[in-house]
């Protein structure tokens, strides 16, 4: 049961070769562009909802923080989609991997950070003392707010991972039980199969909060900062 | 490139269809199709924009255009994770 549970998790190989990369570039295939006004359904759709999340996320920067909104939007998107393919049966998502969210995690990070030293320099440094500290514990207070900013790019990347984990991980131990107790007590399995679809449903939910979390969080990063 | 009307005997193999293609032809067929990288790459478009302009790009699309694409994922996902899976099955033996 032990190796069975994680085994999904794992990446996907073939022959040794890994596979994981088709996988990751598939939700691009469910994305098509267009260089007309009038679309199909499909691209309505997309364009739609990628406007609506544009309108919402963006009006909080100034100019020099709206040049990141390519980035920002294909993220989120990024990481919806691929949470969302996740909960299909039988398939990989990437995101479950720390490396892959530390790929996306760390770089943009950094990138808000510099962004903040370059462009206000003095501000950027003065956040890391907070106002009306008494003085015999500023050099505390600096080292303690650095390692808070040191974290944020590992506390990006791990709540991403560990959220999703831990769901797909739960629904596949509640989907086990639900399979066992169908054999030792029938009038149990219809509450435990409630369970399992009230959870499904959070997962849903879960797939797409996450992703607005991250974005928003490199958001306000980058706010922070330009 | 053979125009649609022209007589059979005249048409090179190289340039039918597959499905115009006579069974003893097929070995010869197979080997005089482009097998580089930008015919693959080729092939692959070839195949994408005929999937999305049969079903996607169409005035009153379905949601099927979409659910045929993810159920085809879920069977591709299903084959890479038979070797795992094989273990779980309800026999007394594995």
């Amino acid at each position: 049961m032990n190796e069975n549970l994680f085994a999904s998790f794992a990446a996907p190989t073939i022959l040794g070769l890994p596979a994981a990369v088709p996988i990751i570039l598939f939700p691009s295939l469910l994305i098509p562009t267009s260089k007309y006004l009038i679309n199909n359904r499909l691209i309505t759709t997309q364009q739609w909802l990628i406007q609506l999340t544009l309108k919402q996320m963006m009006t909080l920067h100034n100019t020099k923080g709206r040049t990141w909104s390519l980035m920002l939007i294909s993220l989120i998107i990024f990481i919806a989609t691929t949470n969302l393919l996740g909960l299909l049966p039988h398939s990989f998502t990437p995101t479950t991997q720390l490396s892959m969210n530390l790929a996306m995690a760390i770089p943009l990070w950094a990138g808000t950070v510099a962004t903040g030293l370059r462009l206000k320099t003095k501000n950027t440094l003065a956040h890391l003392l907070p106002q009306g500290t008494p003085t015999p514990l500023i050099p505390m207070l600096i080292i303690i707010e650095t390692i808070s900013l040191f974290i944020q790019p590992m506390a990006l990347a791990v709540r991403l991972t560990a959220n999703i984990t831990a769901g797909h991980l739960l629904m596949h131990l509640i989907g086990a039980a639900t399979l066992a107790l169908s054999t030792i007590s029938l009038p149990m399995t219809p509450i435990i199969f409630t369970i399992l679809a009230l959870l499904t449903i959070l997962e849903i939910a879960v797939a797409l909060i996450q992703a607005y979390v991250f974005t928003l969080l490199v958001s306000l990063y980058l706010h922070d900062n330009t | 490139m053979a125009s649609v009307g022209e007589c059979p005997a005249t048409v090179s193999v190289k340039d039918k269809k597959l499905l115009e293609v006579k069974l003893g032809e097929l070995p010869s067929w197979i080997l005089m199709r482009d097998f580089s990288p930008s015919g693959i790459f080729g092939a692959f478009q070839r195949g994408y924009y005929r999937y999305y302009n049969k079903y996607i790009n169409v005035k009153k699309g379905s949601i099927s255009g979409i659910t045929m694409v993810l159920a085809c994922y879920v069977l591709f996902s299903y084959c890479f994770s038979y070797k795992h899976l094989k273990h779980e099955r309800l026999r007394k033996y594995h």
